[in-house]
């Protein structure tokens, strides 16, 4: 089920020294325990159900350097880090590494802690434990562990009981040339207490050409009636490989909305766990993948309604050109005793090239009473009644397509709050498309 | 300005255009009457270019130039507009976006210079008031959500805006309560003028109450099998469509 464990990739990650000691004994004994089963199970293949459609024999034939000594150095087009609408505070890593110079951290607004996780394992490691001490099991979670055995830093994000933010929280991840590929990590832990709220704008953004491969694990507490708006704009180097975990936990009356664009990178894989675990938790996932050239693009979404009139709505879009692959794994479970929920899931693609593949899986579970829940997909072209439509009004073919699938691109940010980020984040989509040209202006 | 002359279409390999002549002068209004299946909405898709219909013989002068082998956007830069029976649900695609960017198209295409937003919004304001139409609707995506009668509406509105030489409207009057079907009627009296033509298609003669036709035709199994004027749709209100035709066997032509 593995490739062996003298792979380039793995002799090379495993070729580097352990992280030097936290200083925290239960740290270092999960670090140690995530290296050793990620010696032990390697890479999975095809074979294992949750990679079946993202195979990672070309990743593993390449070593990679650990750690960058210069990142402190490395030169960041500012521009990059500039987005309409966001204007808070913010923190970079540029080849995982903490960047204050580029970071706003000044005067935080009370109630929220920002800090990176180098700092906040120097104070008092008792509150990270939940999440730092995990042991992953699962050979599919390869990229979890070799993140848990060498992540020395991330993000540390609490927002306290009570305080619903004004601003919002910007965190961004610059994956930057350097004189070798890269192998960098980060771990994030992020927390909002009781009818806190807070909207999280999360970066992976490039700084010149590179082929690194990155993994960052999040975990995301929403305290009780507390509200989160999560952006992701992922836009990564062409080259990079990029493998991203993120588990939620929606607590009783939470509401928690999501916003995903993929956009770069060469490799890129993000599993999103999402479980609702207190009555009346809501959870809206909207995103958008658009693979195009040879990229591959997998998102796994995997939701769990675990209490009592629960709702989540997901709705996901993917477009593929050239020869590029999009991967979509919906997976909703309606658990045991979680009646009342309501489920719906939904993924619509379109393939603008003959080459291009989008493999879509939605499922649903469900062991409740009295759920409602719907779930669909499909792979397809622009609707030919809307093309005629607008011909008919004068619009010439390559503008139409351009602006049906523009349209169909930009649904996903429809429910987004921040009018200036929707239409910047609506632009880069539009810029995304092959047919951008074409755009009638 | 429009000459059809012995049109033959098919769809789906089924013939339902068997030879249908018609003439439009500039400035008149033709209404276009028939029973389902007669083919009158398959000769506004025709008209307009639509993909499916193969025209196997026949022609349709317009203008002096063969509008059947111009691509459906070129029929409506030289000015051929088609009101559509089931106006089409664009989510994603704003209202106001998608006719700058129509209207737009068009001048480019006729060499006019494109109108800039604040041009074009002035434009809109004009033909607003005319329409009934709310500004709201401007702001929706292009008829998603509409009830039925706003998607008419903004069928008409979509007109009014961009101006065109000949309208076809391809049964405008469907689904339409009293009331919607004034404010219908109301547009295209509006938009009436001696270098416009219409064609109105549809089933029932109640829209030509308010729009008044200069001639009225009886369309049958692919052809015109009568025309007249106005009162041809009354006679048809009365008599219904059975042995309309039957001493007119072929092709009988404004």
């Amino acid at each position: 089920m593995s490739q062996p464990a003298s792979s380039p990739l793995l002799a090379s990650l495993l070729d580097a020294p352990l992280p030097p000691s936290s200083g925290v004994a239960w740290l270092d004994a999960a670090r140690r325990e995530n290296r050793a089963s990620f010696a032990a199970g390697g890479l999975p293949d095809t074979r294992v159900e949750a990679w079946k459609y993202t195979p990672l024999r070309a990743l593993g034939q390449r070593p990679f350097a650990s750690g960058d000594a210069a990142a402190g150095a490395r030169a960041v087009d500012p521009s990059i880090l500039a987005l309409p609408g966001v204007d808070g505070p913010r923190l970079v890593f540029v080849n995982g590494v903490f960047r204050a110079d580029l970071s706003a951290l000044d005067a935080l607004p009370a109630g929220l802690t920002l800090q990176p996780l180098s700092q906040a394992l120097e104070g008092d490691a008792q509150p990270l434990r939940f999440a730092l001490s995990r042991h992953y099991r699962e050979i599919g979670d390869a990229f979890a562990r070799i993140n848990a055995a060498s992540a020395v830093d991330g993000v540390v994000l609490r927002v306290a009981a009570g305080t619903r933010l004004a601003v919002p929280v910007q965190l961004v991840f610059v994956g930057a040339a350097a004189e070798a590929d890269l192998a960098w990590h980060a771990r994030n832990v992020i927390e909002l207490g009781e009818g806190a709220g807070l909207t999280l704008i999360e970066q992976h953004a490039a700084s010149g050409e590179q082929a690194h491969l990155a993994t960052l694990v999040g975990d995301i507490e929403v305290g009780e009636g507390a509200r989160l708006q999560h952006v992701v704009l992922q836009d990564a180097a062409v080259g990079a490989s990029l493998v991203r975990r993120s588990s939620l936990r929606l607590h009783a009356r939470a509401q928690a909305g999501l916003h995903v664009l993929e956009l770069g990178g060469a490799l890129v894989r993000h599993d999103i766990r999402a479980e609702l675990v207190g009555d009346d938790a809501r959870l809206d996932t909207r995103g958008v993948f658009m693979p195009h050239g040879r990229q591959h693009i997998d998102t796994q979404l995997a939701i769990r309604h675990q209490a009592l009139n629960t709702v989540s709505s997901s709705n996901w879009r993917g477009v593929a050109s050239d020869r590029a692959r999009g991967v979509f794994r919906g997976a909703i479970v309606v658990a045991p005793g979680a009646d009342g929920s309501d489920a719906s899931l939904g993924n619509k693609n379109l393939l603008l090239s003959p080459g291009a593949e989008i493999d879509t899986k939605p499922e649903l579970e469900i062991y409740a009473d009295e759920v409602k829940a719907a779930h669909g997909a499909t792979v397809g072209q622009l609707d030919e009644r809307a093309l005629f439509y607008l011909r008919s009004r004068g619009i010439a073919l390559a503008p139409a397509r351009a602006l049906l699938t523009g349209a169909f691109c930009r649904a996903v940010l429809d429910d987004l709050p921040n009018e200036a980020l929707r239409d910047h984040l609506a632009a880069l989509l539009i810029a995304q498309l092959p047919m951008a040209a074409e755009q009638p202006s | 300005m429009l000459k059809i002359e012995n049109l033959h279409a098919r769809v789906e390999g089924r013939e339902i255009l068997k030879g249908l002549s018609l003439s439009v002068d500039a400035g008149e209004v033709h209404a276009i009457m028939g029973p389902n299946g007669a083919g009158k909405s398959t000769l506004g898709n025709v008209l307009a270019g639509r993909d499916g219909y193969e025209v196997t013989a026949g022609s349709v002068t317009y203008n002096d130039i063969d509008l059947l082998s111009l691509a459906p956007e070129a029929r409506a830069a030289a000015g051929v507009f088609l009101a559509f029976q089931y106006p089409v649900e664009i989510p994603g695609v704003n209202n106001t976006y998608f006719l700058r960017a129509a209207l737009n198209a068009q001048r480019k295409v006729r060499g006019e210079s494109e109108l800039d937003s604040m041009q074009f919004l002035k434009l809109v304001r004009e033909k607003l008031k005319v329409m009934h139409i709310s500004d709201e609707l401007l702001h929706r995506a292009v008829n998603a959500g509409f009830s039925g009668g706003e998607k008419k509406r903004n069928e008409i509105f979509q007109m009014a805006v961009l101006q065109p030489q000949l309208a076809i409207l391809d049964e405008t009057d469907s689904g339409l309560d009293i009331d919607a079907l004034k404010q219908v009627a109301e547009g295209v009296n509006a938009l009436r003028s001696p270098a416009r033509s219409f064609l109105m298609i549809t089933h029932y003669q109640r829209l030509l109450d308010y729009v008044v036709p200069d001639f009225v035709h009886v369309l049958a199994d692919g052809r015109i099998v009568e025309s007249g004027d106005k009162s041809l749709a009354l006679k048809l209100e009365e008599h219904g469509y059975a042995g309309i035709g039957e001493s007119h066997p072929a092709g009988a032509a404004a």
